[in-house]
């Protein structure tokens, strides 16, 4: 969508070619705190923003002050940004309710890390759960992105602060440790290619000739407050008809589907071209918006293909999704690693080589 | 000066502030809120800036602030008004912003916040509301409690050995080098509260010079949470709240 339109190419880690798209996207606000694997992101701010006048990148005390500048910053209109990993994600949780609530636009990314606890700072993909189905507490969704390449990472930038701003909802970019710290080549869009204006809801000072803006997340009437739920509602039905992203590879001809995000699904493509030198009908269906979840597509795709193999860098969290799409009609089964540690193209291969043999004595009996 | 009259040919001598909303308080009997809300009002109307300034309402009894105040206002997780305001001031330096916090907010569960908003000097004003005691929840202590105070979570009085002291957080933060302006004050009689209009007008002087954070706190009473009469809760003030929390100020420019 944005890429190599007018920019420039170059070969960068994906932290820091995330950093970059920021500021190329007129990001106005971030704010962070260092945790690895994503801490170049702010150091790569530090460094650059200065070329980039007001542009505002501070380092706070804490991840909870840092999701409540950005709060501040988002309710005073600006294009507002924030990177971190899972424990530091975790802290962010309250306050990325209270934005879901007062609807409040800003950019989040999760450079994931093997958990739970302080866990290990190897990527994974084992915040899925609390990305998609909220994270903090009550009835609210974020929009979240997988990105399974650094060009991708930087895409995502773009799409996510326009998604959170159309939408006035928080987005997550749900990246890893690997894609964070990988280089690859990237198209970098060219700087002022998103536009931006002043949002007519922020709170800028109120001139006499309109009421007061006022940004909240307290509605102590149930009456309203369940009115509030349902104008948030309304707003994911409407995310889920319009916005949801997918990519599907050789699905047409498949007979297994692999079933991956991010990372994971760059190892599946792998995977698949190894399966289909032996002959195995292998497609890969990889979601690019985990919320909304391509639930539709997949569950077409189930009228096509004999059986589904989710593949994930987690105890199998996206899964449940996959299965509650395809609704028991087919097969589902899941593979993956844990903590940090990544599933290898051949342990991919070697499931779906069990699945196929499966598939095939059914077919005989 | 021409003497503000009404039509009825009656001077005024007292009137909302155009900054306030002409709307019934939910505000206990003598609870310090409203005159707090007033004075700030009063403030803004004087140095003229309600369209430029922007407020932080904190969780508890002033979560509501923005329904008396009639100014652009975001409304802050518990603890947390401060780095709001801080994230609002940050993309909006020409803005006037202040936080309105109570002692739970800013002394407890936002004291990270307090310290490193003031630390790191951000060209804000800090109004902290200490009625020593966690009004809306119903009365639970709170850091600022005082010795022996008794509160439905230290039903017996608060005692040092298991509840620890009551914070003086403000000569905490008076001791920064981020800010410029700290000071004490009360609403308890109404001379206290026209020291406390001028101070905030002060305090916003200051903020336009940015010459960093500004933190006024004003210790008041909470007759509800306290059980007791408006006039038993102004009285208990005066002698055992301000004798902990001597008004005054603690850190302030040459004028």
């Amino acid at each position: 969508m944005t890429s190599g339109t007018g920019g420039d190419i170059r070969l960068m880690k994906g932290n820091e070619a995330l950093a970059e798209a920021a500021l190329r996207a007129g990001m106005q606000a971030y704010f962070g705190y260092p945790i690895t694997p994503q801490s170049e992101v702010l150091e790569y701010l530090a460094l650059h923003a200065p070329q980039h006048p007001g542009t505002v990148v501070l380092q706070a005390e804490s991840e909870i002050a840092a999701i409540n500048m950005v709060f501040g910053a988002a309710g005073a209109g600006a294009r507002a940004m924030i990177t971190s990993s899972g424990p530091g994600i975790s802290l962010m949780q309250e306050g990325l309710s209270y934005m879901a609530c007062a609807q409040l636009p800003a950019l989040v990314v999760n450079v994931q890390r093997g958990g739970p606890g302080l866990g290990t700072i190897q990527p994974s993909q084992g915040d899925y759960q609390q990305a998609v189905k909220g994270g903090g507490h009550g009835d609210y969704r974020l929009i979240v992105l997988a990105p399974a390449s650094v060009q991708e990472l930087v895409d995502h930038v773009f799409l996510g602060f326009q998604l959170a701003e159309r939408y006035r909802n928080p987005a997550m970019i749900l990246a890893d440790g690997a894609l964070g710290q990988m280089m690859e080549k990237v198209a970098l869009p060219p700087i002022g290619s998103l536009a931006h204006s002043t949002p007519p809801w922020a709170t800028t000072g109120k001139p006499k000739d309109r009421p007061r803006n006022v940004v909240l997340s307290v509605y102590i009437q149930s009456e309203r407050m369940e009115r509030q739920n349902l104008v948030l509602q309304e707003k994911y039905r409407a995310l889920r008809e319009t916005e949801v992203r997918c990519e599907q590879l050789g699905m047409e001809e498949a007979d297994i589907a692999l079933v991956a995000f991010g990372l994971s699904a760059r190892i599946c493509q792998k995977a698949m071209d190894l399966a289909r030198e032996k002959g195995i009908r292998v497609g890969l269906f990889r979601p690019i918006t985990l919320y909304p979840f391509p639930t539709a597509a997949l569950a077409r795709a189930a009228s096509t293909v004999q059986a589904f193999l989710t593949v994930e860098m987690n105890a199998g969290q996206m899964v449940e999704d996959v299965r509650l799409a395809v609704e028991g009609r087919r097969p589902v089964e899941f593979t993956g690693r844990m903590g940090g540690m990544i599933p290898s193209p051949d342990e991919v291969l070697a499931k779906i080589e069990e699945m196929a043999a499966r598939l095939r004595s059914r077919a005989r009996s | 000066m021409t003497p503000d009259v009404t039509p009825e040919g009656m001077e005024v001598v007292f009137r909302r502030p155009a900054s306030l909303v002409d709307v019934p308080t939910h505000y206990c009997p003598g609870c310090g809120h409203g005159v707090v809300h007033r004075a700030l009002a009063e403030a803004i109307d004087a140095l003229g800036i309600q369209a430029t300034t922007v407020g932080v309402a904190p969780v508890g009894c002033a979560v509501f602030a923005y329904d008396y105040l009639d100014i652009d206002m975001q409304q802050a997780p518990h603890g947390r008004a401060s780095a709001v305001a801080a994230g609002v001031k940050r993309v909006l330096p020409d803005r006037m912003v202040f936080s309105y916090q109570g002692d739970g907010d800013l002394a407890a569960i936002g004291t990270g916040e307090t310290i490193h908003v003031a630390n790191r000097g951000d060209n804000i004003l800090m109004i902290f509301v200490n009625n020593g005691i966690y009004g809306m929840t119903g009365g639970q202590m709170a850091p600022t409690t005082p010795l022996g105070m008794k509160t439905t979570t230290t039903p017996f009085g608060r005692e040092p050995a298991t509840a620890g002291h009551p914070l003086r957080i403000t000569d905490l933060v008076a001791t920064l080098p981020g800010t410029c302006y700290v000071t004490r004050h009360a609403v308890h009689t109404v001379a206290a509260a026209r020291r406390l209009e001028k101070a905030i007008e002060r305090a916003f002087r200051l903020q336009a010079e940015k010459r960093g954070t500004c933190f006024i706190e004003i210790v008041s009473a909470c007759p509800s949470g306290w059980k007791m009469t408006p006039r038993e809760a102004a009285a208990w003030l005066d002698e055992h709240m301000l004798a902990h929390y001597p008004l005054g100020d603690l850190k302030a420019p040459p004028p």
